[in-house]
């Protein structure tokens, strides 16, 4: 006993490396201290997801106690004066721009993805890394500037007329917004947004199929294209899945670059051409202002309550299925 | 079977074509953006705006910069990330040396994903609501502290995948030799993954200077130079937001010069940090 502490104290300086070297049972004691050390730092994540959800779920309590949920998720009236609150339209509002955001999107990535692991060349792969790093880099804020310069004029100058002479019958296409700030400039600026995002998924997934797949497919005779829809696109089916959900999850609690081009209006939307308010603009817009209106804190941690369930919802389903998907090919 | 093989190959050619008309999308709207922000921003970019805090009358046109809220940001995103990396480093090495194929790893990699994919407003209902309780008021602390938060996950993620490439060869030689797992983690990890750590810090710094949502409630907003930390401070990103949102052309032509300042920080950072990690990728062992 007597010797061991001795040891761990006067501990000799190494030749070389100028570093102490210490007795077996100090570096036994170290590597455990570490280890405990490094084990309250690895609670930091989990206390604070779980400190998140538990203020969300305390605070937003009152609002669910004096109205029933049922009517505050049905509800279409915002009028926190008079106590109303429902949350209906702006739930639609996220609804509509995240799943047009979607519908944009998806496409082109999808096509791009295969094209930068099935045909492009190792020059050009190696390009596009680096394109979408920066296209992922840009923040939000400048998608929004982006979308106020270019978005809504050419909503507002080309869209909306177009659709107002021509397509004046088609569902979900007429509006009397005088305005291009709409759920179509928001879903745009959305979709380009999240496109980095879902290439680089939807590209790891094809990436790692076993190539011996492809070639068996190749040598049978097929073009690339029968070996793409045939071999590759069914082998990552669960992966390209999860690649648009996890996407869905990012553009649900896009806030600044929506809340500048979807004009902040609570309606119920009828019209991609509509304005819309969605849940993040809410909260952005109201918060910090609420302080005298009774129940209006609770009704906005609600919302944030809301959109946090919506959205992990997507995540974690996803990012389960990637985790299986990508470890099972590794 | 002539029909056949001519359909297939139309298919072919079809579907060629439209790869790379969304190639040309993709790339295209990142040029796109750049040279909207570029062209609109730089008429308008003065070194005025640089070099000096809002003037009086500012937002109806008077003189003045926006010098408060570059540097506002700047302390903000570095401290946050300082903060981050501090607490991002122990945990993404734990997972990687005594946490290999553990249940306790993966379900702390869990709750990192969880945390990454709340969305930056909810981290700063979350910050306001803290502080609330806590009787503070907006002020840069609370800006430093909700931009830790938001990167802590997007860095520890990003280092531990660095790590997860170091030749597991290399580790259990060097545990064969009679390292413990700390000595591990200090003396080759660590070492190992310096670019990775760059990397990481980098990208988690980009992504903490362009968020406006988590330091609009708990940093606040102000004309001033960033003095104290108990007093609200300027941000770029709601500088940008704020000027846009006033109906004087000459304010709005300012926000396109403060968007064009805050995309080159960004891209500069993000440039310089594949740089510099290819630069130091040699002193690794692959």
């Amino acid at each position: 006993m007597n010797q061991s502490t001795n040891a761990t104290t006067s501990a000799k300086q190494n030749k070389d490396g100028g570093q102490p070297r210490l007795s077996l049972l100090a570096r036994r004691r170290q590597d455990q201290v570490a280890g405990r050390t490094f084990f309250f730092f690895s609670l930091i994540p989990i206390l604070l997801a779980g400190f998140i959800i538990a203020m969300l779920v305390i605070r937003s309590a009152p609002i669910f106690q004096a109205h029933s949920w049922w009517d505050l998720l049905t509800g279409q009236v915002w009028d926190p004066d008079k106590g109303l609150f429902g949350f209906l339209p702006f739930i639609m509002g996220t609804v509509w721009v995240t799943f047009f955001g979607l519908l944009l999107a998806v496409p082109p990535c999808l096509l791009t993805a295969i094209f930068l692991s099935e045909y492009a060349s190792r020059r050009l792969r190696a390009l596009m890394k680096p394109l979408l790093d920066l296209l992922a880099a840009i923040p939000p804020v400048v998608y929004g500037v982006w979308g106020v310069i270019a978005v809504v004029p050419l909503v507002e100058d080309w869209i909306i007329p177009f659709t107002r002479q021509y397509l004046k019958n088609v569902p979900f296409l007429y509006s009397d917004n005088p305005t291009g700030y709409s759920i179509l400039a928001g879903a745009l600026v959305l979709a380009v947004m999240i496109m980095p995002f879902i290439i680089s998924v939807i590209y790891e997934v094809m990436h790692n199929i076993p190539s011996g797949l492809k070639q068996a497919s190749l040598a049978l005779g097929t073009t690339r294209w029968q070996t793409i829809r045939y071999v590759v696109i069914p082998q990552a089916r669960a992966g390209i899945i999860a690649a648009i959900v996890l996407g869905a999850s990012r553009a649900l609690g896009e806030t600044i670059a929506v809340l500048m081009v979807v004009g902040n209006v609570a309606q119920m939307p009828h019209s991609l051409l509509d304005t819309a308010y969605p849940l993040p603009a809410l909260i952005a817009n109201k918060y910090g202002d609420m302080m005298s209106v009774p129940l209006y804190d609770s009704a906005l941690l609600s919302v944030a309550l809301i959109l946090l369930v919506m959205i992990l919802s997507f995540n974690i389903g996803s990012t389960l299925v990637l985790r299986r998907v990508l470890k099972d090919w590794v | 079977m002539k029909k056949r093989w001519h359909r297939r190959h139309i298919a072919e050619a079809i579907i060629q074509t439209l790869m790379l008309l969304s190639f040309g999308l993709v790339a295209g709207s990142l040029a796109l953006i750049l040279w909207t922000i570029l062209s609109r921003g730089l008429p308008a970019l003065s070194w005025e705006m640089i070099s000096q805090p809002p003037a009086s009358g500012y937002y109806m046109g008077g003189g003045g910069g926006i010098l408060n809220a570059i540097l506002g940001s700047l302390y903000m995103a570095g401290a946050g990330t300082l903060i981050a990396f501090l607490l991002g480093l122990p945990i993404a090495l734990y997972l990687e040396t005594y946490l290999v194929d553990s249940n306790w790893g993966q379900i702390v990699r869990l709750c990192l994903d969880v945390l990454w994919g709340i969305p930056s407003i909810v981290y700063g209902v979350f910050g306001f609501g803290i502080m609330l309780a806590l009787g503070l008021r907006a002020s840069m602390l609370g800006g430093i502290i909700v931009l830790a938060l938001l990167e802590l996950p997007i860095m520890t993620r990003a280092m531990d995948e660095v790590i997860r490439m170091t030749p597991r060869d290399l580790k259990q030689a060097a545990l064969a030799l009679g390292s413990t797992r700390f000595e591990v983690a200090i003396r080759i990890v660590t070492r190992q993954m310096l670019p990775g750590i760059i990397t990481a810090s980098l990208l988690a710094f980009g992504r903490g200077i362009g968020d406006a949502a988590s330091v609009l409630f708990t940093a606040g907003y102000t004309d001033r130079m960033p003095s104290s930390l108990l007093r609200p401070v300027a941000s770029l990103p709601l500088a940008i937001f704020f000027q846009l949102s006033t109906p004087f052309p000459e304010v709005r032509q300012r926000a396109y010069a403060a968007a064009l300042i805050l995309t080159i920080i960004v891209l500069a950072i993000s440039l310089g940090s594949r740089w510099l990690s290819s630069r130091l990728s040699k002193f690794i062992v692959k």
